[in-house]
């Protein structure tokens, strides 16, 4: 089992979304890339209120960016 | 694999601590008193050891870490972090208690080894020996929460 639970859709989101670079999405959220990048590796579950500033900058309800459950598949996608 | 900003920081900043280090340790131990030496003068050595180790050691981190951003903005032509965000902060944290426990355990050793009537100059040898590894197991517990998440 994942040591992380909580998974996310950034990647794929981030592709959809004039395929916006980690950086871009970064400074959205007003973190650094370095986050962005442990997010999408799954090795970092955030704080409520940085799930919330990456689902605004998608303008995206939680759910469809944020999911709890075993993130094993998804790291291996 | 591609190494960020934080991690490079974390593996200069180790580089660095052991060789500013080894390099001051090699400069000032043999400037130690020899023959017979009363304990103030000791003392008086290991203060200044210290003192010195702390003063240098923050003016080379500074140097060192200017002219790591510099040479980071010329290779990278990206511009370094201008904050800390949670991520860094939750890592920093851990980072620390790491290092703290690594002091604390040395500075238990460096007790003990005086109840039991060694020499002051293994005392302070020991202090100051895990001050050093407390520093690398800080940079290291920084780069491994970094590499494998936290």
């Amino acid at each position: 089992m994942s040591k992380h639970l909580v998974g996310n859709h950034i990647r794929k989101l981030r592709f959809h979304y004039d395929e916006m670079t980690q950086q871009q999405l970064a400074d959205k959220a007003g973190v650094t890339r370095q986050t962005i990048v442990a997010l999408e590796k799954g090795n970092y579950s955030p704080s409520l209120e940085l799930a919330f500033r990456i689902a605004l900058a998608f303008n995206l309800p939680l759910e469809e960016v944020f999911f709890y459950g075993d993130t094993t598949n998804l790291k291996n996608k | 694999m591609s190494v960020t900003y934080q991690e490079k920081k974390s593996i200069v900043s180790l580089i660095s601590a052991i060789l500013i280090f080894i390099t001051f340790f090699f400069f000032m131990y043999p400037q130690y008193p020899e023959g017979e030496i009363d304990l103030s003068e000791t003392y008086s050595y290991w203060g200044f050891f210290v003192l010195i180790l702390t003063v240098v050691s923050i003016i080379a981190h500074i140097v060192i870490s200017i002219v790591f951003n510099i040479f980071f903005r010329i290779t990278t032509k990206e511009k370094e972090p201008a904050f800390s965000d949670e991520l860094d902060k939750l890592i920093d944290l851990k980072a620390n208690r790491n290092s703290f426990f690594v002091f604390i355990i040395g500075f238990i050793i460096a007790m003990a080894s005086l109840t039991i009537g060694e020499r002051s100059q293994l005392v302070f040898i020991i202090l100051i020996g895990s001050g050093f590894t407390s520093d690398v197991v800080g940079s290291l517990s920084k780069i491994y929460y970094y590499r494998r998440g936290v």
